[in-house]
């Protein structure tokens, strides 16, 4: 098996990577937060929001704030538990790239 | 496929501490706050504490303008801490007022409260023996606490308050010299440690 193969299709990209990286060391965010951190329009953001919702590695959560909507994202296990898979994977690629 | 890897982990280190770490404060504001708490403790030695550690004399206490020296002391301090963070701020694009620096805040200031309320309540039961040990602890506290949320080295700063409050509280009658200590001293050396890994940067 290569190494190669634990490399998350998903988190190859920087949106996304960016993303989880965010909600991986935050309990809840928000999409405004998101936004400003990342850097990117809300379409994007949006989009790429939807693809992680969908593998099940994030959940949305409405509420509202003084009549707004106000729409946080939480990263759950298996979203987690799939980073650092990929985040190991990295570095195993590091490491072999420095050999 | 040659992909950049390393631009991946710096990337996902980059955000995690911008998303999850307030801004140090910058080390000038440290040494202010030190030199602000050293003409404070001057004033106070000066002019309102009993020259004799003699509890047996009527003279009392200035109890309020002990208070007033304290927070004149704090409110020079913090004023200066926020100008100064952001002026750094502004130079680094950062947001000031943002999750982070909120997180930061409410966790800097639950010891700190109930720290100083609790030396309040002591202080008008006229138990002030503890005083400077306890505000030398709960600082420290407060600074541990917050660290989590900020670059650099400001835990360490809050360890050597914590144990200095403790040995503090083992010397009554010495109050002054470990507060001096602990909010001059350690903040000044503490500033210029922080201004030259900026410098360095």
């Amino acid at each position: 098996m290569s190494i190669i193969d634990n490399i998350n299709k998903l988190f190859d990209h920087r949106i996304r990577l960016g993303i989880m990286s965010i909600l991986m060391v935050n309990e809840k965010v928000n999409f405004k937060r998101l936004k400003e951190l990342l850097e990117v329009t809300d379409g994007n953001l949006a989009s790429h929001i939807k693809a992680l919702e969908k593998a099940e590695y994030i959940i949305v959560e409405k509420s509202f704030i003084e009549r707004k909507p106000n729409t946080q994202y939480i990263a759950t296990k298996l979203g987690r538990a799939e980073f650092k898979k990929h985040i190991e994977a990295l570095e195993n690629i590091i490491k072999k790239q420095m050999k | 496929m040659q992909k950049d890897y390393f631009k991946d982990i710096s990337e996902i280190k980059d955000l995690m501490n911008k998303s999850s770490r307030f801004i140090s404060l910058s080390g000038l504001s440290g040494i202010l706050a030190g030199c602000y708490a050293l003409i404070g403790a001057a004033i106070a030695y000066i002019y309102f504490l009993p020259k004799q550690l003699d509890y047996s004399t009527t003279s009392p206490l200035k109890i309020e303008y002990i208070i007033l020296d304290l927070l004149l002391i704090a409110a020079f301090s913090i004023v200066t801490a926020i100008i100064l963070t952001m002026k750094k701020a502004k130079n680094n694009g950062e947001k000031i007022w943002d999750a982070t620096t909120q997180r930061l805040l409410l966790n800097f200031l639950i010891p700190l409260v109930t720290g100083g309320i609790y030396i309040l309540i002591q202080a008008y039961q006229q138990h002030y023996g503890l005083s400077a040990a306890l505000m030398l602890i709960f600082y420290g506290l407060a600074l541990v606490n917050a660290s989590k949320f900020t670059i650099g080295n400001v835990k360490y700063l809050g360890y050597s308050e914590i144990i200095l409050g403790l040995i503090c509280a083992a010397f009554p009658g010495y109050g002054l010299y470990f507060w001096t200590m602990g909010f001059g001293v350690l903040h000044i050396i503490y500033g210029i440690l922080m201004y030259r890994e900026e410098k360095r940067q």
